[in-house]
């Protein structure tokens, strides 16, 4: 029974990185950027919940969607200011910018509130669900409903709405869809926007459910996240959702299998294998290289 | 000929060099705090320099350089503090350890590129400094504790021999052939060019370089732990890179001396050094992408003066 108590933890903690990964796997699906601001976003969004919840004493719903506007903000004028220069730029220069933003922002919050982590505010009463001799927090279900009502409304963004069809269209051929009228610079600014909204979303569920927050803290995640959209193929959004939850599971597994110190690698190594021997993920398809 | 001339007259001038700092750090006019500062610079010089060979001249675009350093340093460590082995020998056996790493990390990813190739030497750096984490042997997450060997000769001499090494490869045919594949991978194949080979070769050699800058760096400070060759080392030894030109040898060492001389003087703002650094990146990508330098040597301009003609210098900046 242990072992399903353990795989219920490991979905939440798959269900964060799933959230991150796919800003990163939008994003990299319509510009080819790897965006390593990403998990910094999520982290500006944990501190913007927290402030909400403990400063301005909002309640939690409130201060997710505080959080996702200001992380959504800040996702376009990362876009706006930093890589819209960058679109011919070679591949060396947009991640090496890229990088640069990830160090400005982690190292302006340090600047402006100090390096010391925060405790997070509990918004729910810890309970606890059995379910036929399995013990499941509330949190862990709690966190698992938010997520996955955020995906469905992706899905429902990505594929029902006139944005969600301009952002496929761009994602596949940016110069046709140009040609056909659409505002590509307005849609690579929503993908960014409804991607950082996502990555705020994930940091004010990790603040709750991990209760430790501290300007560092995106680093791993984000790192990770990204691990989770190669897992399911970049570019690709259900492949973030399935790599962000495989990721979590097997990541929860090496801990409870004693390992816990080597949990950071499990990722990296995961990374690895599939970049040697699927590098187009789990849902991509293979291209070819053409001359 | 001409190639024979600038090699020694690179190292009269090093000798020269290396003389007057000497002489300056006996008779005391340069006390502890700058000697160490120039230790300092010629391990991050070394350091940029090993990563220049690797993204600079082969264009595999490595984010995972701080590993090797961490090999480096751990192994020449181990040498010298578990094994009593004289320290030259401990900072070798740093470099053959990091270059073996090198062909180990090398071999299966150097098969990507671009963004893929970045983050699978990024997740290699954070393996080896996870495997460094756990083994009890080297002090886990403690650190291990290692005496103050590296002396200002030490890390002239291995500079003086790592930017001969890196700059005579550069000049040989199979530094033509890293460049090539740099400036069109396909085209370089397409010429007969081993591109695995000569990928995985540079990759060692960046490696080997970076574990002797490791010996050093262990052996400069008193204590080394794994949290000092997490990302944000990589990122630093990238940024030398960077900022000096892609391509450029002499552009990195520039860079390397630059900044660290102002971290020396920004220790005690250690935040503020980070906005520093972050901003100039973006700065330079944004406003000049190709570096300070960009894939031109001071030697190109000496050239120019003298009315020299240097025909290795017109490569373009398509490294993807």
């Amino acid at each position: 029974m242990e072992w399903i108590q353990q795989l219920v933890n490991g979905i939440s903690l798959g269900s964060i990185y799933a959230l991150i990964a796919l800003g990163y796997t939008m994003v990299y699906g319509i510009i080819k950027l790897i965006n390593f601001a990403h998990g910094d976003v999520f982290m500006i969004g944990a501190f913007v919940g927290f402030y909400a919840i403990k400063g301005f004493g909002l309640g939690f719903f409130p201060a997710l969607v505080l959080s996702m506007v200001v992380c959504a903000v800040l996702g376009v004028l990362i876009e706006r200011i930093a890589y819209k220069r960058l679109r011919t730029a070679t591949r060396i220069a947009a991640l090496t910018t890229a990088i640069g933003v990830s160090l400005f922002i982690e190292y302006v919050t340090i600047y402006v509130r100090g390096a010391q982590p925060e405790a997070y505010p509990n918004v729910f009463p810890a309970k606890n669900f059995d379910f036929f001799g399995v013990s499941i927090s509330s949190q862990s279900l709690f966190i698992l409903a938010v997520s996955v009502s955020l995906m469905i409304l992706l899905q429902f963004i990505v594929h029902r709405t006139k944005i969600g069809k301009a952002m496929r269209a761009v994602s596949h051929d940016m110069e046709a869809a140009r040609l056909m009228g659409i505002n590509v610079d307005h849609t690579i600014s929503a993908t960014f926007a409804i991607g950082s909204a996502l990555a705020g979303a994930a940091g004010v569920i990790f603040g709750i459910y991990y209760i430790k927050i501290e300007p560092l803290m995106g680093v791993i995640p984000g790192l990770k996240a990204f691990v989770a959209a190669v897992l399911g193929g970049i570019g690709i959004i259900p492949g973030a959702m399935v790599g962000g939850l495989v990721l979590g599971v097997v990541e929860t597994f090496v801990s409870a299998a004693g390992y816990s110190l080597w949990r950071d690698a499990a990722a990296f190594i995961i990374l690895i294998l599939i970049l040697l021997f699927r590098p187009s993920g789990i849902f991509g398809k293979n291209m070819r290289e053409k001359v | 000929m001409k190639q024979a001339k600038s090699f020694w007259g690179f190292l009269i001038l090093a000798v020269v060099f290396y003389a007057v700092i000497q002489a300056l750090i006996s008779f005391n006019i340069l006390d502890q705090f700058y000697e160490n500062a120039l230790i300092l610079m010629a391990i991050n010089i070394i350091l940029a320099v090993s990563l220049h060979i690797v993204i600079g001249i082969t264009g595999q675009f490595s984010i995972g350089h701080a590993g090797f350093l961490a090999v480096g340093a751990y192994v020449s460590a181990i040498f010298t503090m578990k094994l009593q082995l004289p320290f030259p020998l401990a900072i070798l056996a740093g470099g053959i350890m990091a270059a073996l790493a090198g062909l180990l990390v090398g071999i299966p990813s150097l098969r990507l590129k671009g963004d893929y190739l970045a983050i699978a030497t990024l997740g290699f750096g954070e393996i080896i400094r996870i495997v460094f984490l756990n083994i009890d042997y080297v002090g886990g997450a403690a650190g291990m504790q290692v005496s103050h060997m590296t002396t200002w000769t030490y890390a002239f001499v291995c500079l003086v021999i790592t930017i001969l090494v890196i700059s005579n490869f550069t000049n040989s045919s199979h530094g033509r052939a890293c460049i090539a594949i740099r400036e069109d991978e396909i085209a370089a194949d397409a010429m007969g060019i081993n591109t695995t080979f000569y990928k995985v070769a540079a990759f060692a050699i960046g490696s080997f370089f970076a574990g002797v800058a490791g010996g050093l760096f262990s052996h400069n400070f008193y204590i080394i732990q794994p949290t000092n060759f997490g990302f944000l080392k990589s990122i630093d030894i990238l940024i030398f890179v960077v900022l000096g030109g892609l391509g450029s040898l002499s552009g990195s060492v520039i860079a390397a001396i630059l900044l660290t001389i102002i971290s020396t003087f920004l220790q005690d703002y250690a935040d503020t050094r980070m906005i520093m650094y972050s901003l100039v990146l973006i700065l330079v990508m944004l406003y000049r992408p190709q570096g300070l330098m960009g894939t031109k040597e001071v030697t190109d301009y000496l050239g120019k003066w003298t009315g020299g003609k240097r025909g290795d210098s017109n490569g373009n900046q398509n490294i993807a």
